[in-house]
Order: C-alpha cells, then sequence, then structure tokens
C-alpha cells in the first residue's frame, strides 16, 4: 500500500526513475526552462529546489555530493557559481511550473517548469544581445502579420 | 462459470446510466486574446500566461 507515501511512481522502477530525474534537473539547471509532463515538473521541483539548496551550501561536501547527482562538471559549476548567488536571498521557492495543456500525440498534460528570478538576470547580463533578438523577433513578426490579417478576413 | 440469471431490464440499465453523464469543461476568455480556455493555463492560441509570452505559437493552415 502506498498510504502516507510521498512522491510519484510515474510507471517506473525505482532506477529508470532516479536516472530521469538526474536527466531532468541537469537539463533544468543547464537551460534554466524545459518542457516535461505535468507530473514530472511536479516531482522535479522537490530534485530541483534540493539540488539549489546544494549549491547555496557551497562546502566541498555539498558540491561532491551534486556532482553525484548531476550529470557532468559544468553545471555543477554554473549551479554553485552562477546560481547559488543569485537565490542566496530567496528561501526556497526558486522554481515556477506553467501549465501547457495537453500533449499532441498521447493528450498528456504538458508542463513548462523554469527557474525564477532569471528575467531579470538576463537584462542585467545581455541588453546588446536581447536588441539583437527583438530585431530579429520583429523581422519574424512582421512576416506573421502579413499572415494574419488574412486569417481575421476568414473568419 | 457463474452467469447472469436474467437479462438487465431497460430500466436497470438506464439507472445504472444516470452517473454517467458529462460535463462540460469551464473555459474562461484569455485575457490577452479573448479566446476560450482552460484556467490556470497557457493560452494555446496566443500563448501568453499572466502577461507574458510563455510559448510562440505559429501560425496554423486552416
Ligand atoms: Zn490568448
Amino acid at each position: 500500500m502506498r498510504h502516507r507515501k510521498i512522491g510519484r511512481r510515474l510507471s517506473r522502477t525505482w532506477s529508470h526513475r532516479k536516472a530521469m530525474f538526474r536527466n531532468l534537473v541537469t537539463s533544468l539547471l543547464d537551460r534554466e526552462q524545459i518542457i516535461t509532463t505535468e507530473a514530472k515538473a511536479k516531482e522535479l521541483r522537490r530534485v530541483a529546489e534540493r539540488m539549489i539548496t546544494l549549491g547555496k551550501r557551497g562546502t566541498p561536501h555539498a558540491r561532491r555530493q551534486a556532482l553525484s547527482y548531476i550529470r557532468g562538471t559544468r553545471v555543477v559549476s554554473k549551479l554553485f557559481e552562477e546560481l547559488a548567488p543569485r537565490y542566496r536571498d530567496r528561501p526556497g521557492g526558486y522554481t515556477r511550473i506553467i501549465k501547457l495543456g495537453p500533449r499532441r500525440g498521447d493528450n498528456a498534460p504538458e508542463a513548462m517548469i523554469e527557474l525564477v528570478a532569471r528575467e531579470k538576470e538576463k537584462a542585467k547580463k545581455a541588453p546588446p544581445e536581447k536588441a539583437k533578438k527583438k530585431t530579429s523577433a520583429a523581422a519574424a513578426a512582421s512576416g506573421k502579420k502579413a499572415k494574419a490579417p488574412a486569417k481575421k478576413q476568414k473568419k | 462459470m457463474p452467469l447472469p440469471k436474467r437479462k438487465t431490464s431497460k430500466c436497470r440499465r438506464d439507472k445504472r446510466r444516470t452517473h454517467d453523464a458529462l460535463r462540460a469543461p469551464n473555459l474562461v476568455p484569455c485575457p490577452n486574446c479573448a479566446e476560450k480556455i482552460l484556467p490556470h493555463r497557457m493560452c494555446p492560441h496566443c500563448g501568453y500566461y499572466k502577461g507574458r509570452a510563455i510559448k510562440e505559437v505559429e501560425e496554423r493552415k486552416t
């Protein structure tokens, strides 16, 4: 019986589940925003918050603990050098989940999970890069706008 | 093998089905594009949630 046992099994064996969450948390810390199913996202929160807490602790032992879970030294370095200072004054709640609706193909409810307070960091880091992106986005938007009125007329 | 002794009457069958009715999903207007959407989710029509674009939605061929 699973009475009062926390966590989802996600139809996987323990080792399969563990391997999957190691992959997911590595991707999340690396990319800062990933799309997965709602159930996996909700379960991933637990793992991701624990990893960021390790990063904030910053001790050699914490680093070894993180290395034993996260795949790859690059992401661990990022966690300790970039993410830890970002969340220094935040007492938990480093992730945000936004539901995206059912997935095409198997109708599984999808969600986007991201690290919070990322927008500020981006603005601080690279305003010239953003300007570049905007111009390319504007070019794409103008192409879209050409299509949009046609659609409205149909309606 | 155990078998049903009697055919299920229309009355009994229909009474069983009184709880089978489906309910319409609760749709709310998207604050960005006013399309009807499921609450607490990104709008699948414009990709917005809580005032920001989450995902770019490509134009679909109609
Ligand atoms: Zn919308």
